[in-house]
């Protein structure tokens, strides 16, 4: 399989490949004639975009009522029964879930980081683990292992965020991950802890300032997480946006395609921001050695 | 959003070199001396680690960690197992693991399952080919930077609005079946409906591409210049350089990739649920309509039976994932 794999996936590149573009290393590349890379890219700019324009035009009325194009399905958001409430609880979800995520996960972080380097493995598997266990599965489980549980636990929005942050594990891993790794963190902790501050002041003065960046990405994908969720929400027959988003589906299809694209351009703000912030922090070194 | 999220994302999202922010981690390791070379701080956090690691005090720091994974997802799991192993009355039995190994169940397990198959090859072949197409472009260049940031949020977008989005365009009112209809071309006449097999797939390639970038961006990068430089120099042609050099060094990652599509696809839900309002018999929507009540006198436990199955299948393709990334991060880094 692997060797079909290769040669489909060479395919594209071929005709450049083939070219009698100039044979130096390096530089080859960009002299390459790049009539078929352009055509590639055009074909998946079309696939990609395609679709988000024919659901924006569909939200707008365009092509379903063959007339002309309106707010009045976005406006009327606003009006649909049940739209803020629950609007409103995706929101608290996944302000609390990112909460509940952090303090339990900034401080486990820096303290696997100074004291337990050598478990860090350990702790990643656990972290991914969310991801060999559909979301499905969770669900079901949820109903078996919390039977015995106060209904207003279990029958409410705190057992979405407590198995939302299980959900946002492994992203958050790798964000804190990473934010810890780049700075020279038993340095500053010994700094601190020798000049007389406590364990909390330590991590709150010194380490959470030191990697907010990664604080933030790992805060805001476990924000798109929460409000984007719909697997276990659904399947505990709790209501937030997004199952209120399914049911209004059933009845209209403009309004649940304009919700959706409401939830989207959400956690695309957000998730557009870790992006930013991603690149905002690399781009500062190379910039500062380069000028000045 | 999907419902199994890609592991590797958040590095390919927020932080463009995640190499760079990796490499003080594998110091920890066993062959940290070695590989520490040049990372005089993070091996030496790896030693000073060693002196005080026989501390027991030092574990109870991961005592809420631990304790909150263990009831939120342990639980959870070993609810499922366990009760995929009793009847209805609580009594041990293996009636559930077998009936869902016949046939309703295994024909969702095989639809499923061509399902995850066909969206991770095509979506890892498509994605290879983009990112090789846009590895060609300068690096800080404008198609570089958008293809990456849109892979990023793209690899996210799965579930509930993707279903809508489809909709929008596919379906029996959607923009493209419009047109196509005023070309004169007829599509629910062709056979093809959103949640029939070439419809999921078309849909659920929207995110495994995506993903794939973002996942095989790093490997890409990772191959040196002067690998190639050196094999051309010693007189290979471009095509021995990629059999015997380039393809084997990208072999593991591109097949890492294809298990961590495979589990992607095959444990969403949302979006075939919302497309199909679960009439399509896959694993996860089985599962859900199990819970929802839909099941025979006697079979309560079909749907845990079911998920123990699932948690094989992926638990299965992530282990084979973990040990291919290790060989990768041997030169790929």
């Amino acid at each position: 399989m692997t060797a079909l794999v290769w040669a489909d996936s060479e395919n594209p590149d071929s005709p450049a490949v083939q070219s009698p573009a100039t044979p130096r290393p390096g530089r080859a590349q960009r002299r390459r004639p790049p009539v078929g890379r352009a055509l590639l890219l055009l074909v998946f700019a079309a696939y990609f975009f395609i679709p988000l324009y024919a659901a924006v035009d569909f939200t707008l009325g365009g092509s379903r009522r063959n007339m002309g194009h309106t707010l009045s399905v976005w406006t009327g958001l606003v009006h649909q029964d049940g739209f803020t409430t629950n609007l409103m609880t995706s929101l608290k979800i996944a302000g609390g879930t990112v909460l509940l995520l952090l303090v339990l996960m900034v401080p486990t972080m820096a303290w696997l980081h100074l004291r337990l380097p050598h478990m860090r493995r350990i702790v990643e598997g656990v972290c991914l683990l969310p991801m060999a266990i559909p979301a499905v599965v969770i669900a079901n489980g949820i109903l078996g292992a919390f039977k015995s549980w106060p209904q207003a636990i279990t029958g409410s929005s705190w057992i979405l965020i407590l198995e939302y942050v299980i959900l946002a594990l492994p992203f958050t891993y790798r964000s804190l991950d990473a934010g810890l790794s780049a700075i020279p963190l038993t340095t500053m902790v010994e700094a601190a802890r020798s000049l007389g501050a406590s364990w909390p002041a330590t991590l709150w003065r010194v380490v959470v300032p030191n990697i907010r960046t990664a604080i933030a990405s790992a805060g805001i994908l476990g924000a798109a997480l929460a409000l984007g969720e719909f697997t276990i929400a659904n399947l505990l027959l709790l209501n937030t946006f997004p199952v209120w988003t399914d049911q209004a589906g059933q009845q209209d299809g403009e309004v649940a395609t304009t919700a959706s694209m409401l939830i989207l351009f959400l956690s695309w703000l957000l998730l557009m921001l870790v992006s930013h912030l991603g690149r905002g922090r690399t781009k500062k070194s190379p910039k500062l050695r380069r000028s000045k | 959003m999907t419902a199994s999220a890609p592991a590797d994302v958040p590095a390919g999202v927020g932080e463009p070199t995640p190499a760079a922010a990796a490499s003080p981690l594998r110091p920890a390791g066993p062959r940290a001396g070695r590989l520490g070379f040049g990372l005089g701080r993070a091996s030496r956090v790896g030693r000073a680690g060693r002196a005080r690691r026989t501390r027991r005090v030092d574990l109870l720091g991961l005592a809420p960690f631990a304790a909150y994974v263990a009831v939120f997802l342990g639980a959870p799991a070993y609810a499922v197992i366990t009760a995929a192993f009793k009847d209805g009355a609580g009594h041990p039995t293996l009636s559930n693991v077998t009936t869902t190994l016949k046939d309703p169940y295994r024909h969702a397990f095989t639809v499923s399952i061509e399902l995850s198959v066909l969206s991770a090859v095509l979506g890892a072949v498509f994605g290879l080919a983009l990112a090789i197409a846009v590895s060609g472009a300068r690096r800080d260049g404008f198609v570089h930077r958008a293809v990456t940031t849109a892979s990023g949020v793209l690899a996210y977008f799965g579930g509930l609005p993707l279903a809508f989005v489809f909709l929008a365009t596919l379906g029996p009112q959607g923009l493209v079946t419009k047109w196509l209809n005023s070309a004169g071309y007829n599509l629910t006449q062709h056979g093809f409906v959103l949640w029939n097999m070439a419809g999921l797939v078309l849909v659920y390639l929207y995110f495994q591409i995506p993903l794939m970038l973002l996942v095989i961006f790093p490997a890409l990068d990772g191959l040196r210049p002067q690998w190639e430089e050196a094999a051309r120099n010693l007189g290979a042609s471009r095509r021995q350089y990629w059999l015997r050099v380039g393809g084997p060094l990208l072999a593991p990652p591109f097949l890492g990739a294809l298990l961590l599509l495979f589990a992607n696809a095959f444990a969403a839900y949302a979006t075939a649920y919302a497309l199909s309002t679960g009439s399509v018999p896959l694993v996860p929507i089985q599962i859900g309509s199990v819970m929802s009540g839909n099941v025979l006198a006697g079979q309560d436990n079909i749907g845990n039976a079911l998920g123990l199955w699932m948690i094989v299948v992926v638990g299965l393709v992530v282990v084979a994932y973990t040990l291919l990334q290790r060989r990768t991060a041997r030169w790929l880094r």
